[in-house]
């Protein structure tokens, strides 16, 4: 069986073919780097996403905050709720972790606050 | 008891309100809507008509000719940005030129001044991107341009400074007639007045027809327009109209006194009040027609759509009349309304005295509205007053249009006060500009929330159901 | 008197400000008219920038920090809420904020740097109502994603530009359903990447060749109107579909802001929008420089860096009284490709051209020639207006022409 896809690890986004065997990828085609094969090979077993989103903090500010690497896709809004139940203390700086371990992803912050350098 | 309620806070309702506190009367202004000028006053062309277009003997051709010859001194009071700058009808051949030469003669009955008749080197000389195919033209050197809602919210504000009430989202529901004064009913509240001024534009007929006058009718007649940026305000000097033919005026290029360039109206007659929709065919009506009358239209240039109802009345001229003591309609005040306002005020304080209202003279009455800082407009040492003065003057909101945060406060706490958005913008011109609020618009609702004392998502664009947040994040799931 | 203002302290006035020290300048002010440094990166929360550059994966403000936190360290100065009011062509900057009042810069060297806004409905004529909810998609990426409110719930997406795309998957994590996204041309404006975890992720349509012909609702959006288009772009009235929605999105181009530019009487390129610069991102005015969006509108954030290097290499070898070449070699193109940066080439040296293309191409040949020469052949299996392109010039191909003219051939 063959699957198209199109590769999401950098913005050039190539258009892939994936051959598929019992399930499993055998071959990859139309990737211009090894980062766009090792793509299509778990995007048709197991997708995975980055989340990119906010948090709150303790005095109403909004945090921007990402999972440090990539989660399930299937998992991906039920990750969304669990930042939404958490409240974030400040000062927090660039790679804080907010959160550990969310579905194997620690939820980082991705900015300064109520600390150093930044607002 | 009021002395007297003005019904609608339109540029009539606004300019006599205006003309009734130069006397000790106690005045409330109702409007159904959150704000003034939201109806005529808020989508039309913004000129000041010199006066030759009505039939002579009119009240249209009377009032405008005088309306015309106060606006001047009106804006000035009321710090009012008003420009003389002339205005030509413009002919393609020998039949326009004939239609254009009795209007000339219509003119100068009207007792319009200086009406001239131009043609070749002479018209391009005065209007160089004028179409290769205009002939001819009528040049009214006294038309002016002047912004509608402008004049109306300072006209609504210097009535207030002189101790006029106004009372919006009142929408009035029941007149009821006493002796010797009025009940007036709207879905909450009950207002008393011993005189009604009947100003409620499209609605005037309904007003009349609530106080048990129903002797005329309003029907809307619907004009689109298209705003350019101000790069283009300067494709055309003067007011250009096409000489009008059986189908009417048709549409102007014109500037703004803001500086941008005005396209339109068409003109559609209808049934419904409220449809201020824009349509497809009228945009594309509205450019076609301006391409034909002047050069170098930018289209990419537009920054915004908008229409505008007229209130067209069934007698053919403006119907300010009085049938009972102490009500009196201002029916069918379509163009040239808002030319005439300034002398509409006046003729309907001249009928109260005729119907025996002993007005005294309100010696306290200030005709000077406390001018707005203009940011944009002061010279340099004027904006260094400014900001070391209040700081918030040196903080620019609105990029577009450079409007300071201080002006944006000034016009929240200034009469008549906005109760949304879009009165900070038609305070103010932040928003206005080529990005439309694209940036400013959550920088105006904080300092909207702040000073009206309500929450961030509180604030509406236009009152009503206007929302604009419809709660905040984190909420979702 | 200053050596170099920068106006804008968005990512290619940080990284013009970075490299023009490096080069040695040490007399520096950014002009910034927001109360922080960053620009839009503060509000683009997701990642997929800093891959050419860094050579991993941030977020927008990840990115900024980067150059942020070299600003502080190198001790650049700037002014924050400080809003520039006119550049004259002799270099005079008048700004305005709230401590100082109106001042006066006179400087030596002007790095132009404000970048983009969005276009408004204003200038699209969609017919019908104007109720409240409707935003340009970056308007409400800054509701969501810096002061943590939402514009809607019920949302259709006009344009298929990146920042809608964006704002797709990010109102749906936040709980909103996104009905659709509308994009008039037969192809997305967006990068792939993103139509595939924006939209398909979310099994969000997008409907291509296709338009919201009428805006519904008095006070606030009831609904809109949306009809396919024939290819002149006329919609098909049997076609037409409402969707019940409180919030439309446009996200229909990007101008850059270029008004000061314009008062400086520095030449602009009308199809950019931007001005007209040589390789050196110098504009028409000798010592003014541009780079970012402001100059073109860039796809990546990687690129605006890059550009902006050039533009602070340049105005301090500017500063250093490096003498200006001679030459000037135009640089037309043919349609499809719609523009280049540079436009005009002064000095013979190997040089990185960018370019759009007009339309969406597969096997399409760029072609560079002079006169009748072929100077360069480049093979593309496809090529997008979405994304920018680029070929590298060798000095030696600059001997002895004028003129140069890129060309696209597409096999029919």
């Amino acid at each position: 069986m063959k699957r198209e896809l199109t590769c999401i690890v950098c913005p050039v986004g190539c258009s892939l073919i994936a051959d598929l065997e019992n399930g499993k990828v055998v071959s990859v085609s139309g990737n211009s780097c090894q980062r766009g094969r090792d793509y299509a090979q778990t995007e048709c077993v197991a997708p995975m996403r980055s989340v990119t989103t906010t948090m709150r903090c303790c005095g109403g500010e909004i945090l921007p905050v990402k999972t440090d690497r990539p989660i399930p896709k299937n998992q991906v809004m039920d990750c969304m709720k669990i930042i939404n139940q958490r409240v974030a203390h400040l000062p927090i700086a660039v790679g804080d972790v907010i959160i550990e371990n969310v579905f194997g992803a620690n939820i980082v912050a991705t900015k300064n606050m109520g600390g150093l350098g930044n607002e | 008891m009021y002395d007297v309620a003005v019904i609608g806070a339109g540029v009539v309702g606004a300019m006599t309100a205006r003309e009734l506190a130069k006397y000790h009367l106690r005045i409330c202004i109702l409007e159904r809507e959150n704000d003034v000028s939201m109806g005529a006053s808020r989508a039309n062309s913004g000129i000041v008509h010199a006066g030759f277009d009505a039939k002579p003997g009119s009240l249209k051709a009377k009032l405008n000719v005088q309306g015309a010859a106060m606006m001047e001194q009106v804006a000035r009071e009321l710090g009012v940005s008003y420009k003389n700058n002339g205005s030509l009808v413009i002919g393609y051949g020998d039949e326009d030129k004939q239609t254009l030469h009795e209007l000339l003669k219509r003119g100068q009955a009207n007792g319009v001044p200086k009406l001239t008749l131009l043609e070749g080197e002479e018209l391009r000389r005065r209007e160089p991107n004028l179409s290769s195919e205009v002939t001819c033209a009528l040049y009214a050197p006294t038309a002016g341009i002047i912004c509608p809602y402008t004049l109306t919210l300072a006209a609504v504000g210097n009535a207030m400074d002189n101790g006029a009430e106004l009372k919006t989202n009142f929408e009035v529901h029941k007149i009821i007639s006493h002796d010797g004064y009025y009940e007036i009913v709207s879905g909450t509240e009950t207002v008393l007045a011993k005189v009604v001024i009947n100003a409620a534009g499209a609605y005037a007929d309904t007003v009349a027809a609530m106080a048990g006058e129903p002797f005329f009718t309003v029907k809307p007649r619907r004009g689109e327009y298209i705003l350019l940026d101000k790069e283009c305000g300067n494709t055309v000097s003067h007011t250009i109209f096409k000489t009008p033919t059986k189908m009417g005026k048709g549409i102007l290029v014109s500037p703004t006194v803001d500086g941008n360039l005005l396209l339109g109206p068409t003109s559609v007659d209808m049934e419904d009040k409220e449809n201020t929709q824009t349509t497809k065919d009228g945009l594309k009506k509205v450019l076609a027609e301006a391409e034909n009358m002047v050069s170098g239209i930018n289209v990419r240039q537009s920054i915004r759509s908008f229409c505008g109802l007229r209130a067209v009345g069934s007698t053919g001229d403006f119907i300010i009349t009085s049938k009972r003591r102490g009500l009196i309609h201002a029916g069918g005040i379509e163009s040239p309304g808002l030319s005439a306002s300034p002398a509409i005020a006046a003729y309907i304080v001249g009928l109260l005295k005729e119907q025996g209202y002993e007005l005294t003279v309100n010696p306290q009455f200030n005709p000077n509205r406390p001018a707005m800082h203009r940011f944009k407009e002061a010279s340099r040492t004027e904006k260094n007053r400014m900001i070391r003065e209040n700081p918030s003057y040196g903080k620019i909101v609105c990029r577009c249009e450079s409007v300071t945060e201080g002006e944006i406060l000034e016009a929240i706490r200034m009469n008549p006060k906005p109760g949304d958005l879009d009165g900070v913008k038609r305070r103010t011109r932040a928003q206005m500009g080529r990005c439309q609020g694209g940036f400013c618009t959550p920088y105006i609702m904080k300092l909207l929330a702040k000073e009206l004392q309500l929450p961030y998502e509180q604030i509406a664009k236009s009152g009503g159901e206007s929302w604009l947040l419809s709660g905040t994040t984190k909420e979702g799931n | 008197m200053t050596d170099l203002v920068i106006i804008g302290g968005g990512p290619a006035g940080m990284s013009a400000a970075l490299a023009a020290y490096d080069r040695g300048v040490r007399d520096i002010l950014i002009l910034e008219r927001d109360d922080s440094l960053g620009g839009i990166l503060k509000q683009c929360i997701h990642n997929g920038f800093g891959l050419h550059t860094f050579h991993e994966e941030l977020t927008g403000p990840e990115y900024a920090w980067k150059y942020e936190k070299q600003i502080h360290e190198k001790q650049i100065a700037y002014k924050l809420n400080t809003m520039v009011l006119d550049i004259t062509p002799d270099k005079v900057i008048t700004a305005t904020n709230e401590t100082e009042g109106i001042f006066t810069i006179q400087a030596k060297a002007i790095i132009l740097a404000m970048g983009c806004r969005e276009r408004p409905r204003g200038a699209l004529h969609i017919p019908g109502t104007r109720p409240s909810g409707i935003y340009s998609a970056g308007t409400a990426q800054r509701f969501v994603n810096l002061e943590g409110y939402m514009p809607g719930k019920d949302v259709v997406i006009l344009g298929s530009g990146d920042i809608g795309l964006i704002m797709a998957r990010r109102m749906t994590l936040e709980g909103a359903k996104v009905h659709a996204v509308c994009e008039l041309m037969p192809y997305s404006g967006g990068l792939a990447r993103n139509i595939e975890q924006c939209l398909n992720d979310f099994d969000i349509p997008l409907k291509l060749s296709h338009t919201v012909v009428e805006i519904h609702g008095k006070k606030r959006l009831e609904g809109v109107t949306i009809a396919e288009v024939d290819p002149k772009g006329e919609p098909i009235e049997t076609t037409k579909e409402y969707i019940p929605c409180d919030t439309l999105l446009l996200s229909v181009g990007l101008i850059p802001e270029n008004e000061l530019t314009k008062q400086a009487g520095i030449q602009i390129d009308p199809v950019t929008g931007g001005a007209r610069v040589n390789q050196d991102r110098q504009t028409s005015v000798p010592g003014i420089f541009a780079c970012g969006n402001v100059l073109h509108v860039h796809d990546l954030v990687d690129f605006v860096s890059k550009e902006a290097e050039i533009a602070g290499i340049a105005a301090a070898a500017y500063l250093n009284g490096v003498p200006e070449t001679k030459t000037e070699i135009s640089i037309k193109t043919d349609g499809k490709i719609r523009y280049t940066v540079p436009e005009v080439i002064t000095e013979k040296k190997d040089i990185t051209v960018y370019f759009r293309v007009s339309g969406v191409y597969r096997n399409a040949t760029v072609c560079v020639t002079s006169g009748k020469n072929v100077l360069l052949t480049k093979k593309k299996q496809k090529v997008s207006p979405g994304e920018m392109e680029s070929v590298i010039i060798k000095k030696e191909m600059l001997e002895q022409i004028d003129e140069l003219m890129f060309q696209l051939e597409v096999q029919s």
